[in-house]
């Protein structure tokens, strides 16, 4: 039954609890890095794989650190530190060992150092009592979540750029008009059951 | 004994982490040329390709790897073509101040076909009859030259045309590559006389579309003293390295079309 676990934990991250439109998680990178298809793209990406990187070893660190010690209280704060260090740590490794990577990713990674999806994702972990692997693939799927999100959204805002709105809603509010009638229409997705 | 827990935990941590990230940077240290920042640094910053590159840090790398002049910047011009032969080492050709112009002053003076109200984009406002001008050569003034300029140097005019604040104008070019009636040419800042003009029509049917188009009468070439302007398919245009900015020419034009834009010279009224 493991298989169809994760697959329920995949379809609810991607879909029915995406980061973006039901826990707005990750809302800054969403709407500042959405103006080109492209770039938005590639913020996705560096989500992804930062949110898959982080759930792995805030799962470790809250295991082998914090609950032998009785410090669950710390979560935040420890989390904090981990991501930080490990986002960095990544950035250093990616420009001397693989520079394609880091070329696509490398100007994104520093931006998601703190963002509040990935901090987010790990406290999630925790608070679902997700064993190792699903906490790494709630992480990935998470982000594959935040990545439809935010390239559905940079598609909509290209047209938007043509679009002759009101005075008053030319550029973000009309933006996030457009964010909350999208959130809206993934509520649809609450209702999909799987099993 | 539970806060020492604590402080020791996140101590220990946060150590480590610093520790492990001191030695990263020396492992993992990729050598970068110093010039490159340098350089960098001299660019304008706009990334707005009018170089051809894909922003100022790649015309960077491109000059530091000899790929390109020193002055490959068209924006930064001379001040920063400089800079960069200091860092470069080379010496820097003096580059004349260029800025781009409008070829067109049609506008309110151009009649229409019919009254476009879609997507404020001129290659949008071609795509329906072949837009909403008689002249099909003219500016139709929906502003993708305005949209593409990363400086604000361009501006519809009153007259319902684009037109460039020389000023601001710092001849990157991306308004001509967004031009889909490829209007705007490049001219030294220097020089103010201009044909505002791209009709390629013979005089009848030039004149029945707007009424500030070149007929190709030739007064303008044979009046002028240093052979800089010629009528070429039917159209004036000025050889900017013969044009002294005389205004000569100004004052012969029939049509009242060619202005001197310093306005030092002002077209007689017609006869």
């Amino acid at each position: 039954m493991e298989f169809k676990t994760l697959l329920a934990i995949s379809l609810g991250a991607i879909l029915a609890n995406n980061f973006i439109f039901s826990q707005f998680l990750g809302i800054c990178p969403f709407m500042g890095v959405s103006k080109k298809i492209d770039t938005a793209t590639g913020m996705g990406a560096a989500v992804t794989f930062v949110m898959g990187l982080a759930s792995a070893f805030t799962w470790l660190a809250n295991k082998f650190l914090l609950t032998p010690f009785h410090l669950e209280y710390m979560q935040t704060v420890t989390f904090i530190l981990v991501i930080a260090a490990l986002v960095q740590f990544v950035e250093m490794f990616l420009q001397k060992s693989m520079p394609s990577l880091y070329t696509a990713l490398g100007i994104y990674l520093p931006l998601i150092t703190t963002n509040c999806a990935v901090l987010g994702v790990a406290l999630l972990n925790i608070q679902n009592n997700y064993n190792f692997i699903e906490s790494v693939i709630y992480g990935i799927t998470g982000g594959l979540g935040f990545l439809l999100a935010i390239v559905l959204f940079a598609s909509i805002r290209e047209r938007l750029a043509f679009a002759d709105s009101p005075k008053a809603f030319e550029g973000f509010p009309i933006a996030l008009i457009t964010a909350g009638l999208m959130a809206l229409g993934f509520m649809g997705f609450s209702g999909l059951r799987v099993f | 004994m539970n806060i020492v827990y604590a402080v020791l935990v996140l101590g220990i941590l946060g150590a480590v982490f610093g520790l492990v990230l001191a030695v990263a940077s020396k492992v993992f240290e990729v050598k970068t040329d110093p010039r490159l920042p340098e350089i960098i640094e001299a660019l304008p910053g706009a990334n707005c390709g009018g170089c051809g590159f894909a922003g100022c840090s790649d015309c960077a790398s491109n000059i530091l790897a000899g790929k390109a002049p020193v002055n490959a910047c068209p924006v930064g011009g001379a001040n920063s073509a400089t800079k960069i032969a200091a860092i470069m080492g080379v010496e820097s050709k003096e580059t004349e101040r260029m800025v781009a112009q409008v070829r067109c002053n049609g506008g309110t003076n151009a009649k229409k076909r019919y009254e476009y109200r879609g997507v404020k984009d001129c290659t949008a406002a071609l795509k329906v009859g072949a837009g909403p001008l008689e002249c099909a050569y003219g500016c139709l003034g929906f502003g993708s030259c305005v949209a593409a300029c990363k400086f604000d140097a361009m501006h519809i005019g009153d007259n319902g045309t684009a037109e460039v604040d020389r000023d601001k104008c710092t001849n990157c070019m991306a308004c001509a590559a967004a031009c889909p009636r490829h209007l705007i040419i490049s001219m030294p800042a220097a020089s103010s006389v201009v044909v505002p003009c791209a009709n390629k029509d013979k005089g009848v049917a030039a004149k029945a579309v707007c009424d500030v188009s070149c007929i190709a009468c030739r007064l303008c070439e044979k009046n002028c003293p240093n052979g800089a302007i010629t009528v070429v398919d039917n159209c004036a245009q000025i050889d900017y390295s013969k044009c002294t900015s005389c205004g000569i020419c100004v004052t012969k034009c029939p049509r009242k079309l060619i202005v001197d834009l310093s306005g030092k010279v002002v077209a007689n009224k017609p006869q």
